[in-house]
């Protein structure tokens, strides 16, 4: 048994940060090992070391505990890690060293916060997150990129203030730092609670998922879609579990990212919003908090993780080959790119929980909790969703991307490296849908849930199926336009720099004025000092010794007078 | 393009037999509800074709009302007035 002293998500960290110097050192090859080496051995100490296993460092008189091995830790560490691992493989030939450095990082650090066993350290891990996702988004090296970054960095920095002001108000009420579940007694719980949602996606705050996602590289938005909000997913079922005010976030988000990806134009903003949609689901499941809902939770975002990075790298590969992102540029690629029309197609169907793929042996799990609770609006929303994520994600994005219309491009197909990813992808797709028992194995708690019976499969073919058809049937109403919607993001990208304008323009009005009464004042004082007898004492411009004893009398006069009056 | 030129899945008669044989599954999968007994904690799932026209009217409803507040949300790709929807350079991403 391997000793494990050293955090397996700063192992990522560090190996991210020797990739330039490899470059420098022995060129892309050893580079090009890292990526391949650093998930593979993260994976190792994962799995090596034994079950409840704690590192504690003292720190601060803290008791900290930078390893601490859980159930659920490690099933988000292992995915998270497959995922820096086959989105190396994806992108090592088109990525900077810049992307896939700040990428490992970022999943380094996500890793770190699965294995986190007190707040400090987690904080420590969120916060390299939200640096190492903005580089991601930085290394595009276009000005939208930029821009985007910046406004994902503040959403993030603000959101791990929020973390930051109730970790220090838990800690100072309870004294205990461990990460545990939290019970909402005070407002330090509930801004622990505000902080881990606004990595979620949940609103009002949903909209920097499809804002700064799909500026990313082609490979940067994989990355990006697997760490940040399975991350949060990850800290709300382990400190909120069963609060029921996730409920009907959850609710929101799942309807929310429907409607806007319904809307959109642009193919990976689409699964950008189907983020938000999937993490709805799961945020939903955490409040529902029976055993079937937190493992259907957890087992959905392992699943949801690996189905949405292949539609993202079967988009990834479209972009990469014809530069377009647009529905309305796009479509007929099927006849060029008939591997990744294929292999996204069943990253399409996995999002849609269709049977035989991986989505319908969890998405499955939170339904059937909604309803041994007898929560019957949630079941009702949840069902109504799940024939919605075919509609918005599962039909809409291979239809306009692939068919729809010859739109005459014939892009060659995705390089090798990019179909072995996807193509690793997709057969686990298919695998854990078909065999679901080493997923179920790995959940928190113990399964006792049949995916697979006469029933489930008649009842979600239906709703799958006719979901296909109203799509098809409303396709007229479905037309794509060249138009973006709005979001709660208009009020930090226009109102706020509206107002500042605004503002600024008041300022400088101000400054100006003010400016000049000084002005005016002084010229006139100077004026009025040059004409009077007073002047000839001015002390700069000669040096009689006269000037200056009347000076330094006057200096000793207001001493001896503050030493009288104070 | 002439119909014989196209690819096989674009042709007119074709999209007629896929459209033919989509609903034949549509039907069968309703009529395969008949022989299965829905779990029905709230005494609607096992009614006849339940799931069918719930997700199929559901999904009717998600696309009148994205309609409906796209007529209030959507707003020209230039709105932010930055060079958000810029796609990458033609030739995809830089190496360094």
């Amino acid at each position: 048994m391997t000793e494990l002293l050293f955090p397996p998500g700063l192992l990522l960290i560090m190996g991210a940060l020797l990739m330039p110097l490899a470059i420098k050192m022995g060129g892309i090859k050893i580079r090009n090992a890292l990526i391949f080496i650093l998930p593979v051995l993260c994976l190792f100490f994962i799995w090596s070391a034994p079950a409840n296993y704690i590192v504690t460092l003292p720190f601060l008189g803290f008791e900290l505990e930078p390893i601490k091995i859980t159930t659920t830790g490690r099933l988000f560490a292992t995915v998270f890690s497959l995922m820096a691992l086959v989105g190396g493989i994806f992108a090592y030939k088109t990525a900077s060293t810049l992307e896939l450095a700040a990428a490992f990082a970022y999943a380094g650090s996500a890793i770190g916060v699965t294995l986190s066993g007190d707040l400090i350290t987690l904080f420590i891990f969120w916060e390299i997150m939200a640096i190492g996702s903005t580089l991601v988004i930085w290394a595009a090296r276009h000005d939208g990129a930029y821009r985007a970054s910046m406004r994902y960095l503040m959403v993030h920095l603000f959101g791990g203030l929020l973390l930051m002001i109730g970790i220090a108000g838990h800690v100072v009420e309870t004294g205990s730092i461990s990460f545990e579940a939290l019970s909402l007694n005070s407002i330090s719980q509930y801004l622990i609670l505000a902080g881990f949602l606004v990595n979620a996606g949940a609103p009002p705050l949903s909209a920097w998922i499809a804002d700064a996602y799909p500026e990313a590289s082609p490979s940067g938005s994989v990355f990006l879609s697997a760490f940040t909000t399975k991350t949060a997913v990850f800290t709300l079922l382990i400190a909120f579990p069963g609060t029921w005010l996730l409920i009907p976030i959850g609710i929101y988000m799942i309807f929310y990212g429907i409607i806007y990806a319904l809307l959109e134009n642009d193919m990976r903003r689409i699964l950008a919003y189907s983020i938000v949609n999937q993490v709805g689901f799961m945020v939903t499941g955490i409040g529902i908090g029976t055993e079937m809902a937190l493992n259907g939770a957890a087992a959905h975002a392992f699943v949801h993780i690996i189905y949405k990075g292949l539609l993202l790298m079967s988009a990834g590969a479209v972009l990469y080959r014809t530069g377009q992102r647009r529905c309305t540029d796009l479509g007929g690629l099927f006849q060029s790119m008939p591997w990744t029309a294929l292999l996204g197609i069943i990253g399409a169907l996995a999002i849609s929980s269709f049977p035989f793929t991986s989505g319908f042996v969890t998405k499955s799990m939170i339904a059937q909790s909604a309803a041994d609770q007898h929560l019957i609006i949630v079941w009702f929303a949840l069902a109504a969703a799940s024939a919605g994520v075919f509609l918005h994600a599962g039909i809409k994005f291979p239809w306009y991307v692939f068919f729809q219309k010859d739109s005459g491009l014939r892009p060659a197909e995705a390089p090798r490296n990019m179909l072995l990813a996807m193509t690793v992808f997709a057969a686990f797709c298919i695998g854990l849908g078909v065999y679901p028992e080493p997923l179920y194995a790995m959940l928190p708690f113990v399964v006792h849930y049949q995916p697979y019976t006469a029933a489930h499969l008649v009842a979600q073919f239906q709703l799958l199926l006719f979901a296909g058809l109203a799509f098809f049937v409303m396709l007229p109403m479905m037309k794509r336009t060249l138009t973006i919607s709005l979001d709660f993001d208009w009020f930090y990208r226009k109102l706020i720099s509206a107002t500042d304008r605004m503002g600024d323009n008041l300022l400088q009005s101000l400054n100006h004025a003010a400016t000049k009464v000084v002005q005016q004042s002084w010229q006139g004082f100077q004026s009025a000092f040059q004409a009077s007898r007073l002047s000839k004492y001015h002390l700069a411009s000669s040096w009689p010794t006269g000037s200056m004893v009347l000076w330094i009398g006057v200096i000793l006069g207001g001493y001896l007078l503050a030493d009288i009056y104070f | 393009m002439n119909e014989t030129n196209k690819h096989w899945l674009l042709r007119k008669e074709n999209i007629r037999k896929l459209w033919i044989g989509f609903i034949i599954i549509l039907v069968m999968t309703v009529l395969a509800g008949l022989f299965v007994h829905q779990y029905e904690p709230f005494g609607i799932e096992d009614s006849f074709g339940f799931f069918a026209w719930y997700g199929f009217i559901t999904c009717v409803a998600m696309v009148l009302l994205a309609r409906l507040l796209g007529l209030i949300l959507k707003r020209p790709e230039n709105y932010y007035d930055d060079d958000a929807n810029k796609g990458l350079h033609k030739s995809g991403v830089e190496h360094d």
